[in-house]
Protein backbone atom coordinates (compact mmCIF):
# COMPACT_ATOMS: atom_id res chain seq x y z
CA UNK A 1 0.00 0.00 0.00
CA UNK A 2 1.66 3.58 -0.47
CA UNK A 3 2.86 5.40 2.00
CA UNK A 4 -0.38 7.61 4.17
CA UNK A 5 -2.76 6.76 1.39
CA UNK A 6 -6.05 4.37 1.09
CA UNK A 7 -6.54 2.07 -0.91
CA UNK A 8 -9.66 3.04 -3.09
CA UNK A 9 -7.55 6.39 -3.20
CA UNK A 10 -6.49 6.37 -6.42
CA UNK A 11 -8.74 3.17 -7.94
CA UNK A 12 -6.70 0.51 -7.14
CA UNK A 13 -4.97 1.75 -4.28
CA UNK A 14 -1.45 0.05 -5.37
CA UNK A 15 0.87 0.13 -8.79
CA UNK A 16 0.20 -3.18 -10.23
CA UNK A 17 4.55 -3.17 -10.13
CA UNK A 18 3.98 -2.93 -6.14
CA UNK A 19 0.74 -5.57 -6.74
CA UNK A 20 3.07 -8.19 -7.82
CA UNK A 21 5.51 -7.41 -5.87
CA UNK A 22 3.36 -7.93 -2.73
CA UNK A 23 1.41 -10.91 -3.93
CA UNK A 24 3.69 -13.03 -6.00
CA UNK A 25 4.14 -15.80 -3.19
CA UNK A 26 2.38 -19.03 -2.53
CA UNK A 27 -0.45 -20.84 -4.82
CA UNK A 28 -3.32 -18.75 -2.93
CA UNK A 29 -1.63 -15.97 -4.27
CA UNK A 30 -1.54 -16.73 -7.95
CA UNK A 31 -4.95 -17.92 -7.88
CA UNK A 32 -5.99 -14.28 -6.35
CA UNK A 33 -2.98 -12.78 -9.06
CA UNK A 34 -5.02 -14.34 -12.15
CA UNK A 35 -8.41 -13.37 -10.75
CA UNK A 36 -7.54 -10.01 -10.47
CA UNK A 37 -6.32 -9.48 -14.06
CA UNK A 38 -9.35 -10.21 -15.70
CA UNK A 39 -10.82 -7.84 -12.63
CA UNK A 40 -13.13 -4.96 -14.06
CA UNK A 41 -11.76 -1.78 -13.30
CA UNK A 42 -12.72 -0.42 -9.91
CA UNK A 43 -12.10 -4.02 -8.18
CA UNK A 44 -11.22 -3.54 -4.71
CA UNK A 45 -7.64 -4.67 -4.49
CA UNK A 46 -7.04 -7.24 -1.71
CA UNK A 47 -3.45 -6.75 0.66
CA UNK A 48 -0.93 -9.43 1.56
CA UNK A 49 -0.78 -11.73 2.92
CA UNK A 50 2.61 -11.18 2.60
CA UNK A 51 3.87 -7.77 4.06
CA UNK A 52 2.78 -4.66 3.10
CA UNK A 53 3.85 -1.21 3.17
CA UNK A 54 2.17 0.99 5.81
CA UNK A 55 2.53 4.71 7.44
CA UNK A 56 1.42 5.19 11.10
CA UNK A 57 1.29 8.37 12.74
CA UNK A 58 2.52 7.51 16.14
CA UNK A 59 2.53 10.92 18.71
CA UNK A 60 2.46 12.84 15.63
CA UNK A 61 5.51 11.33 13.83
CA UNK A 62 4.36 9.48 10.68
CA UNK A 63 6.40 5.88 10.61
CA UNK A 64 6.82 3.80 7.46
CA UNK A 65 6.70 -0.21 8.25
CA UNK A 66 6.00 -3.07 6.15
CA UNK A 67 4.13 -5.65 8.26
CA UNK A 68 1.15 -8.16 7.26
CA UNK A 69 -2.15 -7.74 7.65
CA UNK A 70 -2.71 -10.26 10.33
CA UNK A 71 0.14 -7.95 12.39
CA UNK A 72 -1.69 -5.96 15.45
CA UNK A 73 -1.13 -2.41 15.84
CA UNK A 74 0.56 -3.54 19.56
CA UNK A 75 2.68 -6.11 17.57
CA UNK A 76 3.37 -3.38 14.50
CA UNK A 77 4.10 -0.44 17.39
CA UNK A 78 6.21 -2.82 20.04
CA UNK A 79 8.20 -5.33 17.00
CA UNK A 80 8.23 -2.62 14.49
CA UNK A 81 8.39 0.51 15.93
CA UNK A 82 10.15 0.44 19.19
CA UNK A 83 7.18 2.06 20.53
CA UNK A 84 6.97 -0.20 24.05
CA UNK A 85 4.67 2.22 26.36
CA UNK A 86 1.90 -0.02 25.17
CA UNK A 87 1.84 -3.68 27.11
CA UNK A 88 1.22 -6.94 25.56
CA UNK A 89 -0.49 -8.75 28.39
CA UNK A 90 -3.77 -10.59 27.67
CA UNK A 91 -3.59 -9.92 23.77
CA UNK A 92 -7.38 -10.65 24.13
CA UNK A 93 -8.95 -6.63 24.58
CA UNK A 94 -9.85 -7.69 28.26
CA UNK A 95 -7.14 -6.09 30.56
CA UNK A 96 -6.09 -2.65 29.16
CA UNK A 97 -2.29 -2.83 28.75
CA UNK A 98 -2.56 -2.22 25.40
CA UNK A 99 -4.21 1.20 25.51
CA UNK A 100 -3.47 3.72 23.13
CA UNK A 101 -5.44 6.55 21.79
CA UNK A 102 -6.58 6.37 17.89
CA UNK A 103 -8.37 9.28 16.43
CA UNK A 104 -8.35 10.93 20.24
CA UNK A 105 -10.22 7.42 21.00
CA UNK A 106 -9.33 4.86 23.44
CA UNK A 107 -8.75 1.45 22.05
CA UNK A 108 -7.18 -1.94 22.22
CA UNK A 109 -4.02 -2.09 20.31
CA UNK A 110 -3.97 -6.03 20.61
CA UNK A 111 -7.45 -6.18 18.73
CA UNK A 112 -6.90 -3.52 16.01
CA UNK A 113 -5.05 -4.63 12.96
CA UNK A 114 -2.34 -2.40 11.81
CA UNK A 115 -2.98 -2.10 8.43
CA UNK A 116 -6.81 -0.71 9.31
CA UNK A 117 -4.97 1.73 11.65
CA UNK A 118 -3.47 3.92 8.23
CA UNK A 119 -3.51 7.21 8.61
CA UNK A 120 -4.71 7.45 12.26
CA UNK A 121 -3.41 9.49 14.73
CA UNK A 122 -1.61 6.46 17.28
CA UNK A 123 -1.13 8.08 20.72
CA UNK A 124 0.92 6.25 23.60
CA UNK A 125 2.02 7.08 27.13
CA UNK A 126 4.91 8.05 25.44
CA UNK A 127 3.05 11.17 23.49
CA UNK A 128 1.24 12.14 26.64
CA UNK A 129 4.33 13.29 28.61
CA UNK A 130 8.07 12.09 29.26
CA UNK A 131 10.09 12.01 32.44
CA UNK A 132 11.03 15.34 32.27
CA UNK A 133 7.90 16.71 31.27
CA UNK A 134 5.05 14.74 32.58
CA UNK A 135 1.47 14.81 31.97
CA UNK A 136 -0.53 15.95 34.84
CA UNK A 137 -2.04 12.25 34.85
CA UNK A 138 1.59 10.89 34.56
CA UNK A 139 2.72 12.67 37.68
CA UNK A 140 -0.35 12.12 39.50
CA UNK A 141 0.11 8.53 38.92
CA UNK A 142 3.89 9.23 40.77
CA UNK A 143 2.69 10.97 43.40
CA UNK A 144 -0.27 9.04 44.81
CA UNK A 145 1.63 5.38 44.46
CA UNK A 146 -0.93 4.54 41.44
CA UNK A 147 1.34 1.52 40.28
CA UNK A 148 3.26 -1.18 41.42
CA UNK A 149 4.81 -3.25 39.29
CA UNK A 150 4.36 -0.80 36.31
CA UNK A 151 3.03 -3.08 33.77
CA UNK A 152 -0.27 -1.63 33.58
CA UNK A 153 0.66 1.91 33.89
CA UNK A 154 1.14 2.83 30.48
CA UNK A 155 -2.28 1.50 29.46
CA UNK A 156 -3.94 2.97 32.52
CA UNK A 157 -2.48 6.57 31.90
CA UNK A 158 -3.60 6.63 28.31
CA UNK A 159 -7.70 5.32 29.75
CA UNK A 160 -7.29 8.01 32.22
CA UNK A 161 -6.42 10.72 30.39
CA UNK A 162 -9.70 10.16 27.63
CA UNK A 163 -11.37 9.28 30.71
CA UNK A 164 -10.98 12.77 32.22
CA UNK A 165 -11.32 14.27 29.13
CA UNK A 166 -14.66 13.46 28.87
CA UNK A 167 -15.37 13.48 32.67
CA UNK A 168 -13.46 16.45 34.29
CA UNK A 169 -15.32 16.26 37.39
CA UNK A 170 -16.15 12.77 37.97
CA UNK A 171 -17.17 10.95 41.17
CA UNK A 172 -15.38 7.71 42.43
CA UNK A 173 -18.19 5.31 40.74
CA UNK A 174 -17.46 7.17 37.72
CA UNK A 175 -13.86 6.42 37.59
CA UNK A 176 -14.66 2.80 38.81
CA UNK A 177 -17.21 2.01 35.92
CA UNK A 178 -15.33 4.99 32.98
CA UNK A 179 -11.96 2.85 34.10
CA UNK A 180 -13.47 -0.53 33.90
CA UNK A 181 -11.39 -1.82 30.56
CA UNK A 182 -8.09 -1.59 32.43
CA UNK A 183 -7.17 -4.40 35.17
CA UNK A 184 -3.93 -3.83 37.56
CA UNK A 185 -3.15 -6.95 39.40
CA UNK A 186 -1.12 -5.53 41.69
CA UNK A 187 -4.39 -3.95 43.05
CA UNK A 188 -3.03 -0.75 43.16
CA UNK A 189 -6.73 0.84 41.93
CA UNK A 190 -6.87 2.85 45.21
CA UNK A 191 -3.88 4.78 44.42
CA UNK A 192 -5.25 5.00 40.51
CA UNK A 193 -8.77 6.59 41.83
CA UNK A 194 -6.83 9.37 43.75
CA UNK A 195 -4.56 10.31 41.06
CA UNK A 196 -7.24 10.56 38.70
CA UNK A 197 -9.55 12.91 41.54
CA UNK A 198 -6.40 14.67 42.29
CA UNK A 199 -5.67 15.51 38.39
CA UNK A 200 -9.64 16.59 37.99
CA UNK A 201 -9.03 18.93 41.15
CA UNK A 202 -6.04 20.45 40.34
CA UNK A 203 -7.49 21.93 37.00
CA UNK A 204 -7.55 18.31 34.32
CA UNK A 205 -5.50 17.18 32.36
CA UNK A 206 -4.18 20.48 30.71
CA UNK A 207 -2.91 22.01 34.10
CA UNK B 1 -3.34 -16.00 13.85
CA UNK B 2 -3.38 -17.13 10.43
CA UNK B 3 -2.05 -15.46 7.46
CA UNK B 4 -4.95 -13.51 5.48
CA UNK B 5 -5.59 -11.25 2.64
CA UNK B 6 -6.96 -7.76 3.54
CA UNK B 7 -9.50 -5.81 1.92
CA UNK B 8 -11.26 -2.45 2.08
CA UNK B 9 -13.88 -2.02 0.09
CA UNK B 10 -16.16 1.20 0.09
CA UNK B 11 -19.54 0.32 -1.17
CA UNK B 12 -21.57 -2.24 0.56
CA UNK B 13 -21.63 -3.93 -3.09
CA UNK B 14 -18.29 -4.50 -3.64
CA UNK B 15 -18.12 -5.79 -0.11
CA UNK B 16 -20.73 -8.34 -0.81
CA UNK B 17 -18.47 -9.36 -3.85
CA UNK B 18 -15.17 -9.96 -2.06
CA UNK B 19 -17.11 -12.22 1.07
CA UNK B 20 -17.74 -15.63 0.67
CA UNK B 21 -16.57 -18.86 2.02
CA UNK B 22 -13.14 -18.19 3.14
CA UNK B 23 -13.84 -13.94 3.76
CA UNK B 24 -15.16 -12.83 7.59
CA UNK B 25 -16.57 -9.59 7.89
CA UNK B 26 -14.48 -6.89 10.08
CA UNK B 27 -16.11 -3.70 11.80
CA UNK B 28 -14.56 -2.84 15.46
CA UNK B 29 -12.92 -6.43 14.97
CA UNK B 30 -12.76 -6.86 19.00
CA UNK B 31 -14.23 -10.41 18.52
CA UNK B 32 -12.95 -11.39 15.03
CA UNK B 33 -9.26 -10.72 16.20
CA UNK B 34 -9.77 -12.55 19.71
CA UNK B 35 -11.53 -15.67 17.25
CA UNK B 36 -8.31 -16.18 14.60
CA UNK B 37 -5.71 -15.46 17.84
CA UNK B 38 -7.83 -18.71 19.49
CA UNK B 39 -7.28 -20.07 15.67
CA UNK B 40 -10.96 -20.31 16.11
CA UNK B 41 -11.78 -18.32 13.03
CA UNK B 42 -9.03 -18.16 10.01
CA UNK B 43 -10.03 -16.68 7.25
CA UNK B 44 -8.07 -16.70 3.73
CA UNK B 45 -9.87 -12.88 3.20
CA UNK B 46 -10.52 -10.16 5.73
CA UNK B 47 -12.89 -7.68 4.63
CA UNK B 48 -12.75 -4.53 6.51
CA UNK B 49 -16.38 -2.53 6.11
CA UNK B 50 -15.34 0.21 8.03
CA UNK B 51 -14.72 2.34 5.11
CA UNK B 52 -18.16 1.88 3.56
CA UNK B 53 -19.81 5.83 4.06
CA UNK B 54 -23.68 4.06 3.70
CA UNK B 55 -23.38 1.85 6.57
CA UNK B 56 -22.32 4.74 9.09
CA UNK B 57 -24.62 6.59 10.85
CA UNK B 58 -27.83 6.87 13.30
CA UNK B 59 -31.11 8.37 12.32
CA UNK B 60 -34.13 8.93 13.61
CA UNK B 61 -37.83 9.47 11.74
CA UNK B 62 -40.99 9.70 12.98
CA UNK B 63 -42.83 7.66 11.18
CA UNK B 64 -40.05 4.60 10.96
CA UNK B 65 -38.29 5.37 14.02
CA UNK B 66 -34.43 4.58 14.88
CA UNK B 67 -32.11 3.52 12.20
CA UNK B 68 -28.62 2.27 13.38
CA UNK B 69 -26.05 1.99 10.71
CA UNK B 70 -24.06 -1.09 11.16
CA UNK B 71 -20.92 0.73 11.85
CA UNK B 72 -22.78 2.80 14.77
CA UNK B 73 -20.52 2.63 17.79
CA UNK B 74 -21.49 1.78 20.67
CA UNK B 75 -20.05 4.96 22.20
CA UNK B 76 -22.34 7.03 19.29
CA UNK B 77 -25.60 4.99 20.60
CA UNK B 78 -24.70 6.08 24.45
CA UNK B 79 -24.33 9.71 23.37
CA UNK B 80 -27.54 10.25 21.15
CA UNK B 81 -30.15 12.64 22.79
CA UNK B 82 -33.11 10.75 21.68
CA UNK B 83 -32.17 7.36 22.04
CA UNK B 84 -31.53 8.10 25.87
CA UNK B 85 -34.85 9.25 26.11
CA UNK B 86 -36.97 6.69 23.61
CA UNK B 87 -35.01 3.30 24.38
CA UNK B 88 -33.33 3.54 27.96
CA UNK B 89 -33.33 -0.01 27.31
CA UNK B 90 -30.53 0.40 24.75
CA UNK B 91 -28.57 2.85 26.89
CA UNK B 92 -28.90 0.33 30.05
CA UNK B 93 -27.15 -2.45 27.71
CA UNK B 94 -24.90 -0.56 26.62
CA UNK B 95 -23.75 1.13 29.90
CA UNK B 96 -22.86 -2.65 30.56
CA UNK B 97 -20.20 -2.87 28.33
CA UNK B 98 -18.22 -1.20 30.28
CA UNK B 99 -14.84 -0.84 28.87
CA UNK B 100 -14.42 2.86 27.03
CA UNK B 101 -11.95 0.98 24.72
CA UNK B 102 -14.51 -1.48 23.51
CA UNK B 103 -17.25 1.16 22.91
CA UNK B 104 -15.19 3.52 21.48
CA UNK B 105 -14.55 0.98 18.24
CA UNK B 106 -17.70 -1.93 18.99
CA UNK B 107 -20.16 -1.70 17.06
CA UNK B 108 -24.28 -2.86 17.86
CA UNK B 109 -24.09 -4.65 15.03
CA UNK B 110 -21.12 -6.60 15.77
CA UNK B 111 -22.67 -7.01 19.29
CA UNK B 112 -25.07 -9.20 17.55
CA UNK B 113 -22.77 -11.14 15.50
CA UNK B 114 -19.89 -11.78 18.23
CA UNK B 115 -19.65 -15.62 18.70
CA UNK B 116 -20.35 -17.17 22.10
CA UNK B 117 -18.62 -17.24 24.71
CA UNK B 118 -18.54 -20.47 25.48
CA UNK B 119 -15.29 -21.88 26.48
CA UNK B 120 -15.36 -24.94 24.88
CA UNK B 121 -16.30 -23.00 21.79
CA UNK B 122 -13.64 -20.52 22.49
CA UNK B 123 -11.15 -23.51 22.89
CA UNK B 124 -12.05 -25.05 19.48
CA UNK B 125 -14.53 -27.51 20.17
CA UNK B 126 -16.85 -26.13 18.38
CA UNK B 127 -20.29 -24.90 18.72
CA UNK B 128 -21.49 -27.94 19.82
CA UNK B 129 -18.61 -29.11 21.77
CA UNK B 130 -19.28 -32.89 21.21
CA UNK B 131 -16.36 -35.17 21.99
CA UNK B 132 -17.69 -39.10 21.40
CA UNK B 133 -21.04 -38.59 20.76
CA UNK B 134 -21.52 -37.11 24.57
CA UNK B 135 -21.43 -32.88 25.11
CA UNK B 136 -18.70 -31.72 27.07
CA UNK B 137 -20.66 -29.32 28.11
CA UNK B 138 -22.92 -31.49 30.29
CA UNK B 139 -20.45 -33.54 31.30
CA UNK B 140 -18.03 -30.70 32.25
CA UNK B 141 -17.65 -27.20 33.57
CA UNK B 142 -21.13 -25.25 32.73
CA UNK B 143 -21.48 -22.91 35.23
CA UNK B 144 -21.95 -20.07 32.66
CA UNK B 145 -23.91 -22.09 30.25
CA UNK B 146 -27.63 -22.44 29.18
CA UNK B 147 -30.61 -22.89 31.54
CA UNK B 148 -33.46 -22.59 28.99
CA UNK B 149 -33.93 -23.89 25.61
CA UNK B 150 -31.03 -26.55 27.12
CA UNK B 151 -32.51 -29.85 25.59
CA UNK B 152 -29.85 -30.17 23.48
CA UNK B 153 -27.41 -30.46 21.21
CA UNK B 154 -26.94 -26.67 21.76
CA UNK B 155 -25.44 -25.40 25.62
CA UNK B 156 -23.93 -22.14 25.02
CA UNK B 157 -25.53 -18.49 25.71
CA UNK B 158 -25.99 -16.03 23.20
CA UNK B 159 -23.57 -13.34 23.93
CA UNK B 160 -25.39 -10.43 23.09
CA UNK B 161 -25.91 -7.23 25.17
CA UNK B 162 -28.28 -5.52 22.40
CA UNK B 163 -30.39 -8.39 21.36
CA UNK B 164 -32.70 -8.55 24.10
CA UNK B 165 -33.42 -4.87 24.18
CA UNK B 166 -33.62 -5.02 20.47
CA UNK B 167 -35.97 -7.86 20.41
CA UNK B 168 -38.57 -6.40 22.70
CA UNK B 169 -38.88 -3.38 21.37
CA UNK B 170 -39.26 -5.18 17.98
CA UNK B 171 -36.54 -4.34 15.91
CA UNK B 172 -35.50 -5.74 12.56
CA UNK B 173 -32.29 -6.08 10.58
CA UNK B 174 -31.35 -5.14 7.27
CA UNK B 175 -29.12 -7.62 5.35
CA UNK B 176 -27.05 -7.67 1.78
CA UNK B 177 -26.31 -10.26 0.03
CA UNK B 178 -25.87 -11.42 -3.74
CA UNK B 179 -29.22 -11.37 -4.17
CA UNK B 180 -29.99 -8.19 -2.75
CA UNK B 181 -31.78 -6.75 0.42
CA UNK B 182 -33.42 -8.22 2.83
CA UNK B 183 -34.83 -7.70 5.87
CA UNK B 184 -35.36 -10.08 9.17
CA UNK B 185 -36.37 -9.53 12.58
CA UNK B 186 -33.98 -9.67 15.24
CA UNK B 187 -35.78 -12.66 16.95
CA UNK B 188 -35.73 -14.92 13.43
CA UNK B 189 -32.09 -13.75 12.58
CA UNK B 190 -30.92 -16.02 16.07
CA UNK B 191 -31.51 -19.61 15.87
CA UNK B 192 -30.41 -22.85 18.02
CA UNK B 193 -27.89 -25.04 15.95
CA UNK B 194 -28.78 -28.57 15.30
CA UNK B 195 -25.62 -29.01 13.88
CA UNK B 196 -21.56 -28.06 13.45
CA UNK B 197 -22.30 -27.17 9.91
CA UNK B 198 -25.40 -24.42 11.51
CA UNK B 199 -24.46 -21.23 13.21
CA UNK B 200 -26.20 -19.28 15.62
CA UNK B 201 -27.82 -16.75 13.58
CA UNK B 202 -28.75 -16.83 10.30
CA UNK B 203 -26.25 -15.25 8.35
CA UNK B 204 -24.26 -16.61 5.21
CA UNK B 205 -20.63 -15.78 4.37
CA UNK B 206 -21.57 -13.89 1.93
CA UNK B 207 -23.97 -11.23 4.12
CA UNK B 208 -23.40 -8.30 5.82
CA UNK B 209 -25.53 -6.73 8.00
CA UNK B 210 -26.41 -2.81 6.69
CA UNK B 211 -28.32 -1.63 9.30
CA UNK B 212 -30.79 -2.07 12.43
CA UNK B 213 -34.10 -0.70 12.48
CA UNK B 214 -35.85 0.11 15.86
CA UNK B 215 -39.71 0.89 15.34
CA UNK B 216 -40.57 4.54 17.07
CA UNK B 217 -40.99 3.33 20.83
CA UNK B 218 -44.38 5.14 21.04
CA UNK B 219 -44.62 5.83 24.53
CA UNK B 220 -43.31 2.12 25.31
CA UNK B 221 -41.88 1.91 28.68
CA UNK B 222 -38.79 -0.32 28.34
CA UNK B 223 -35.47 -1.06 30.28
CA UNK B 224 -33.10 -3.53 30.61
CA UNK B 225 -31.43 -4.92 33.35
CA UNK B 226 -28.28 -6.94 33.57
CA UNK B 227 -26.32 -9.08 36.53
CA UNK B 228 -23.29 -9.34 36.19
CA UNK B 229 -20.11 -11.27 38.13
CA UNK B 230 -17.78 -7.79 38.51
CA UNK B 231 -18.55 -4.05 37.59
CA UNK B 232 -15.25 -4.29 35.21
CA UNK B 233 -15.80 -5.40 31.59
CA UNK B 234 -17.27 -8.83 31.57
CA UNK B 235 -20.64 -10.26 29.99
CA UNK B 236 -23.30 -10.84 32.08
CA UNK B 237 -24.49 -13.87 33.70
CA UNK B 238 -27.87 -13.25 32.91
CA UNK B 239 -30.00 -9.74 31.34
CA UNK B 240 -33.69 -9.22 30.65
CA UNK B 241 -35.22 -6.32 28.60
CA UNK B 242 -38.34 -5.37 28.76
CA UNK B 243 -40.94 -3.31 26.62
CA UNK B 244 -44.36 -2.18 28.24
CA UNK B 245 -47.65 -1.04 26.58
CA UNK B 246 -49.40 0.86 29.12
CA UNK B 247 -52.82 1.72 29.19
CA UNK B 248 -53.40 4.00 32.45
CA UNK B 249 -51.87 2.04 35.32
CA UNK B 250 -51.83 -1.00 34.15
CA UNK B 251 -49.88 -3.45 31.56
CA UNK B 252 -51.77 -3.66 28.38
CA UNK B 253 -49.53 -5.90 26.40
CA UNK B 254 -45.69 -6.80 27.23
CA UNK B 255 -42.75 -8.32 25.94
CA UNK B 256 -39.68 -9.53 28.17
CA UNK B 257 -36.63 -10.84 26.63
CA UNK B 258 -33.80 -12.69 28.54
CA UNK B 259 -30.11 -12.35 27.61
CA UNK B 260 -27.31 -15.19 28.44
CA UNK B 261 -29.65 -18.01 29.41
CA UNK B 262 -30.32 -19.95 26.50
CA UNK B 263 -28.52 -20.47 22.87
CA UNK B 264 -30.63 -17.77 21.65
CA UNK B 265 -32.19 -14.19 23.37
CA UNK B 266 -34.85 -15.67 24.94
CA UNK B 267 -38.43 -14.25 24.68
CA UNK B 268 -40.70 -15.47 27.58
CA UNK B 269 -44.54 -15.33 26.56
CA UNK B 270 -45.09 -16.68 30.14
CA UNK B 271 -43.69 -13.77 31.58
CA UNK B 272 -45.31 -11.07 29.34
CA UNK B 273 -48.87 -13.24 29.88
CA UNK B 274 -47.98 -12.29 34.08
CA UNK B 275 -48.00 -8.77 33.37
CA UNK B 276 -51.24 -8.46 31.01
CA UNK B 277 -53.96 -6.54 32.37
CA UNK B 278 -51.89 -5.84 36.18
CA UNK B 279 -50.67 -2.39 37.46
CA UNK B 280 -46.76 -3.19 38.06
CA UNK B 281 -46.06 -3.82 41.48
CA UNK B 282 -42.74 -5.55 43.26
CA UNK B 283 -44.91 -8.81 43.54
CA UNK B 284 -46.41 -8.61 40.07
CA UNK B 285 -43.02 -8.56 38.79
CA UNK B 286 -41.72 -11.10 41.15
CA UNK B 287 -44.04 -13.41 39.69
CA UNK B 288 -43.50 -12.82 36.18
CA UNK B 289 -39.85 -13.20 37.10
CA UNK B 290 -41.16 -16.65 38.07
CA UNK B 291 -43.06 -17.28 35.13
CA UNK B 292 -40.29 -16.39 33.23
CA UNK B 293 -38.14 -19.36 34.23
CA UNK B 294 -40.82 -21.57 35.33
CA UNK B 295 -39.50 -23.80 32.07
CA UNK B 296 -35.65 -23.55 33.21
CA UNK B 297 -33.71 -26.47 33.90
CA UNK B 298 -29.80 -26.59 35.29
CA UNK B 299 -27.28 -28.07 34.32
CA UNK B 300 -25.04 -29.53 36.82
CA UNK B 301 -23.19 -26.25 37.42
CA UNK B 302 -25.39 -23.43 36.69
CA UNK B 303 -28.45 -23.22 39.10
CA UNK B 304 -27.12 -20.08 40.66
CA UNK B 305 -28.35 -18.76 36.92
CA UNK B 306 -32.27 -19.46 37.65
CA UNK B 307 -32.25 -16.99 40.41
CA UNK B 308 -30.40 -14.51 38.67
CA UNK B 309 -32.69 -14.29 35.52
CA UNK B 310 -35.58 -14.10 38.17
CA UNK B 311 -34.40 -11.01 39.18
CA UNK B 312 -33.29 -9.52 35.96
CA UNK B 313 -36.45 -10.33 35.02
CA UNK B 314 -38.36 -8.76 37.89
CA UNK B 315 -35.63 -6.05 38.32
CA UNK B 316 -36.18 -5.28 34.28
CA UNK B 317 -40.07 -5.01 34.45
CA UNK B 318 -39.57 -1.95 37.81
CA UNK B 319 -36.82 -0.28 36.39
CA UNK B 320 -38.99 0.26 32.89
CA UNK B 321 -42.29 0.76 35.03
CA UNK B 322 -40.20 3.48 36.84
CA UNK B 323 -40.06 1.81 39.86
CA UNK B 324 -37.31 0.94 42.10
CA UNK B 325 -35.25 -2.23 41.58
Amino acid sequence: MPEGKRPEENGSGISRRDFFKTSTAGAVSTALISKQGMAAPGEVTKFGPDPVKIKLIVNGKGRGLKVEPRVTLLDALRNELDVTGPKKVCDRATCGACTVLMDGKPVYACSILAIEAEGKQIVTAEGLGSPDKMHPIQKAFVENDAQQCGFCTPGFVVACQSFLEENPNPSVKDIEEGLGGNLCRCGTYKGIREAVLETAAKGGIDA
Amino acid sequence: MNRFQYASPVTKESAVELLGSGAVVLAGGTDLLSLMKADVASPDLVVNIKEIAELKGLEHSEGSGLRIGALVTIDELLQDSRVQEEYPSLIQAADGIRSAQIRSVGTVAGDLCQRPRCWYYRHGYGLLAMQNGSSMVVDGDNRYHAILGNGGPAYFVNPSSFAPSLIALGASLKVSGPNGEKEISVADFFQTPQSEAEKEYKLSDSEIVTQILVPAAGGKANATYEIREKEALDWPLAAAAVSLVMQGDQVESAKVVLGHVAPVPWNSDEAAAALKGKAVSASVADDAGKAAVQQAKALSRNKFKIQLARVAVKRAILRAAGMEV
